[in-house]
């Protein structure tokens, strides 16, 4: 009998490669004749173009071409909406996308005005410099609040205002008990924008074959098949003439979902315009204006509860800043609505919010995907509400947790992927409490905070609970084939970034045929392998792509069963796979290698019988009927020094529940790298602003990622609630990691500097920032301070 | 000419990346006689005369470089700190790993046996948006330890 490989800590088949410097990443395609391709990018965050003098840079003798919008002819136009906004009454959505070259007028610093084609990168940028562009420039919007006044400049001549968005959804009538509340606690949250930074910036290399009419691009998406669908539409080519190939991709986070950015729309049509490979590779500073990014909320917010702490109903008015132009629809701010709710219990709930357009790099989803600002909202209220009502900050949550038997939960709101908001499953107070547990919560509370605070250290806990929505539809498909030589190949049209997709995948169907996953060969990302799928996002490329490969192996499986009982002369239900071989169970030395069998599935005389299928494939899809609701508890003990408002990370544990865990080396992995993710949202990471729009500190001296001497030893646990939705029973974990660490701080360090500490509303925080609130607070002439 | 360019793209060394072109994120670092130093920092000029070592120079069918763990179907043999990586799932995107590695092999050289806070110091000028760098330290541990009972030429 084979142990299952589902459940087990398998190393990953990728990893060689990638250690070694072997694996393909795009900037590493060397094409004969290629040529580079530099962006002309805008200075201003809100100018008109009053004319673009290419004459200078065209004259050049290493310059090959030199365009901007007008040289684009029929090419030119708007992009695509990416995500239709949902069936929600009395919706308001203004679309405006992003162009590929601006023509009339900038509208972000960044947005790209003109692009050069030369031999080298080199020669590209030098004639960037000689590229003349009068600019009329324009008052920028940069406030949320500001940009929906009548006097704020437009950044869409075609809209009324900057209002790109108005949404409502309501559960309950929280009006009418707000009133009965023994407690409403209101407060305004500020959240501000970071930085998606995968260690690869974009890039895109296309190469067009005249003569056999194929269009070749390699691209750093996390959806290749959407990207070919739309390039061989855009580009009036037959889909099957186009290859978009996601090779390793260093990094994605949700940025690499978005399309189409300029480039990969532009990229390609100069390697057809041109005959010639094409190439561009973004660099670090042009990824801070011209890669979307996220996290601009503004939440009036408030909570109404009895004396007991049950919460009777939330209220929440908030603006959600959407950058120049909302091509991924209402995502982020209907992620942020419906993630609120947490894992609680809120018979009462309105929500309200504006998406606002300024003159700022666009936002799409980023590792959370506005499931941060949510939880960050909620979180804090309780503890607000703790305090003020003199409850244990967990026994609040405990009081309104969902319990095990309140599944499935309708929300009665509709969720990002227009399906009601029902949670499938959860086991929340179990998580909470193996957290408290260890953590040893109270006895910190009891015996060791007040001990260190005699030492005149300040050290505090945080405890907070998070659900996400994941898993999301529509749907992934797979390919399962034995091949003659054993090995088992899978091809999915999912990208991958770095989540151990050729290990997990791998797991999945070795259990189904027997074999060990090193003898399984997975293939992403690569619209030549596989046809059909959506893309990596939402965290839900193993619930969703892998119940497709699992549903796939099950249907080769049972092609290798009905196979193998006819070649052996046995009864199918005496078959049994075991380490690539094929058996009767009462008689093992009665066998055949998997292989084998795959030779004689696919003879070349004879006759496949009819009414079957050649060979020991199958291609399967999966779509669940709606996403699937993971969860968990992130816990954290921090020390503060108030004299330098630095924070020192003592002990950080995460509890999650992503129901079945397929290889908990991996799942651990994901979660820490998004804790990781989140103390730099929540303590390093901020994308500074002015007025004018433009952005201060768009290198890595300036932005600070957290680097290992700042993200603590994480400790991962978990409790498994499968998931009634998926075959695998699994949840999606790639984004749990950074979605509550925001929250964790703010009630962390609250609890470390004690009495005469502010109340934290915003996020990100910093050294500099915590201390202007101390300051601002006079929690250094407090009493506690002068002892 | 950009070192990290001339091996990448003249000498078509791709395993070298570069992630920020401005020194931070160290994924371009490669060996200069030894010593780690960020390719993109430096004009390939300036290497002349000099050795250089890359990722693709750590791994190596050739018995000098290799530690005893190669793979019995021919794959390239990986350096016992490509193995540690591998084991503790030091790399999830991989982009920054072959930065990592060559930072650690003159760190390892010079102290064999380093604490948890060493290690961390050490790595703290890569960056990592991936791991959270926990399975990194641990892989850095792992490869000491066996790189005590077990040094090769370039450790």
């Amino acid at each position: 009998m084979n142990a299952p490989h589902v459940g087990s800590s398998v190393r990953r088949n990728e990893d060689e490669r990638l250690l070694t410097g072997q694996a393909l990443f795009v900037d590493d395609v060397h094409l004969d004749g290629m040529l580079h391709v530099a962006f002309l990018r805008s200075d201003y965050a809100h100018a008109r173009i009053k004319s673009i003098d290419l004459s200078t840079a065209r004259s050049r003798d290493d310059v090959i071409g030199v365009y901007a919008a007008r040289d684009l002819g029929d090419y030119w136009r708007p992009g695509p909406l990416l995500v239709p906004p949902p069936p929600i009454e009395r919706l308001e959505f203004h679309q405006a996308t992003q162009v590929p070259l601006a023509k009339d007028k900038v509208r972000h610093v960044g947005e790209p005005i003109a692009m050069v084609v030369a031999r080298s990168r080199y020669e590209a940028e030098d004639a960037l410099a000689l590229i003349q562009v009068d600019m009329e420039p324009l008052d920028a919007v940069v406030d949320l609040e500001a940009a929906l006044s009548e006097e704020s400049p437009r950044l869409h001549e075609q809209l009324e205002s900057n209002l790109a968005a108005h949404v409502i959804q309501e559960k309950g009538d929280y009006s009418a008990v707000v009133d009965k509340a023994a407690r409403v606690i209101k407060r305004r949250f500020h959240f501000d924008r970071g930085a998606s930074a995968p260690m690869e910036n974009r890039g895109v290399v296309a190469d067009w074959n005249a003569k056999s009419g194929e269009l070749t691009v390699w691209d750093t998406t996390q959806a290749p098949i959407p990207i070919r669908n739309g390039l061989a539409r855009l580009l009036d080519l037959p889909e099957a003439q186009v290859r978009v190939i996601a090779p390793f991709i260093g990094g994605g986070f949700g940025p690499k979902i978005m399309m189409f950015y300029p480039e990969e729309v532009l990229i390609p049509w100069l390697a057809m315009k041109h005959g010639r490979p094409m190439k561009w590779i973004e660099d670090r500073q042009e990824s801070f204006f011209a890669t979307t990014q996220e996290r601009g909320q503004i939440h009036d917010a408030e909570i109404a509860l009895t004396e007991g702490g049950i919460i009777l109903g939330v209220r929440d008015v908030f603006w959600h800043d959407t950058g120049a132009y909302d091509p991924y629809g209402l995502t982020v701010p209907i992620n942020s609505q419906c993630t609120l709710l947490g894992p609680y219990q809120v018979p009462n709930y309105y929500s309200e919010f504006r998406v606002v357009f300024t003159s700022k790099p666009i936002v799409t989803p980023v590792r959370g995907a506005g499931r941060q600002h949510g939880v960050f909202v909620m979180e804090r209220l309780l503890d607000i509400a703790a305090r003020e009502l003199d409850i244990d900050r967990v026994e609040i949550r405990r009081r309104n947790l969902l319990a095990p038997d309140d599944f499935p939960h309708d929300h009665e709101i509709i969720y990002q992927d227009s399906a009601p908001l029902v949670y499938d499953s959860g086991n929340y107070e179990a998580a909470l409490d193996k957290a408290v547990e260890k953590m040893e919560y109270k006895k910190f509370l009891e015996e060791e905070q007040g001990r260190l605070r005699a030492e005149g250290r300040h050290v505090g806990i945080g405890i907070v609970s998070y659900i996400e929505g994941t898993g999301i539809g529509p749907y992934e498909g797979a390919r399962v084939t034995v091949e003659p030589s054993g090995t088992v190949c899978v091809a999915t049209g999912v990208g991958t970034q770095g989540q151990g997709h050729f290990t997990s995948f791998a797991q999945i169907v070795a259990d189904q045929l027997g074999v060990t996953p090193d003898r399984v060969h997975v293939v992403t990302g690569d619209t030549s392998k596989f046809n059909w799928g959506t893309g990596t996002f939402a965290s839900r490329g193993t619930v969703v792509a892998g119940s497709a490969c699992h549903e796939a192996a099950v249907a080769v499986r049972a092609k290798v069963i009905a196979h193998a009982a006819k070649a052996l002369r046995a009864d199918p239900g005496d078959i049994e796979l075991v380490d690539g071989w094929v058996r009767v169970r009462t008689r093992p030395e009665s066998c055949i290698s998997l292989g084998d069998l795959a030779v004689r599935a696919n003879p070349l005389r004879g006759a496949v019988t009819p009414g079957t299928e050649p060979g020991l494939e199958a291609t399967a899809y999966f779509g669940p009927e709606r996403g699937t609701t993971a969860s968990g508890v992130h816990a954290m003990l921090v020390e503060v020094d108030p004299d330098t408002a630095m924070l020192k990370i003592l002990r950080f544990l995460v509890v999650h529940d992503c129901g079945k865990v397929i290889n908990p080396m991996i799942v651990d992995g994901q979660i820490v790298g998004g804790v990781a993710h989140g103390i730099g949202n929540s303590f390093y990471e901020q994308l500074h602003f002015d007025k004018a729009g433009q952005l201060l500190n768009a290198s890595f001296m300036d932005y600070l990622l957290p680097t290992a001497t700042d993200v603590p030893t994480v400790e991962v646990d978990h409790v498994e609630t499968p998931s009634p939705h998926n075959p695998l029973g699994t949840k999606g974990v790639g984004e749990a990691g950074a979605i509550p660490v925001g929250a964790l701080f703010a009630q962390a360090i609250e609890d470390a500097l004690g009495e005469g500490a502010p109340e934290i509303l915003e996020m990100p925080l910093s050294p500099n920032r915590l201390f202007e609130l101390l300051s601002e607070a006079g929690y250094y002439n407090s009493p506690s301070q002068q002892e | 000419m950009l070192l990290s360019d001339f091996l990448r793209h003249e000498l078509d060394l791709t395993g070298t990346h570069v992630g920020c072109e401005h020194g931070v994120c160290g994924a371009c670092t490669v060996l200069l006689d030894g010593e780690a130093v960020r390719s993109c920092l430096m004009f390939a000029v300036q290497a002349d005369a000099a050795e250089v070592t890359t990722v693709e120079g750590l791994s190596s069918k050739s018995e000098a470089l290799a530690a005893s763990n190669g793979d019995a179907d021919g794959g390239p043999r990986l350096h016992v700190l490509q193995e540690a990586f591998r084991e503790k799932h030091g790399l999830q995107c991989g982009f920054c790993t072959p930065g990592f590695l060559m930072t650690l092999i003159p760190f390892l050289r010079d102290n064999p046996s380093p604490s948890e806070t060493e290690i961390r110091e050490a790595v703290s000028g890569n960056l990592c948006r991936c791991t959270g760098y926990q399975n990194i330290v641990r892989a850095v541990q792992l490869a000491a330890e066996r790189m005590g009972s077990e040094p090769g030429p370039l450790s």
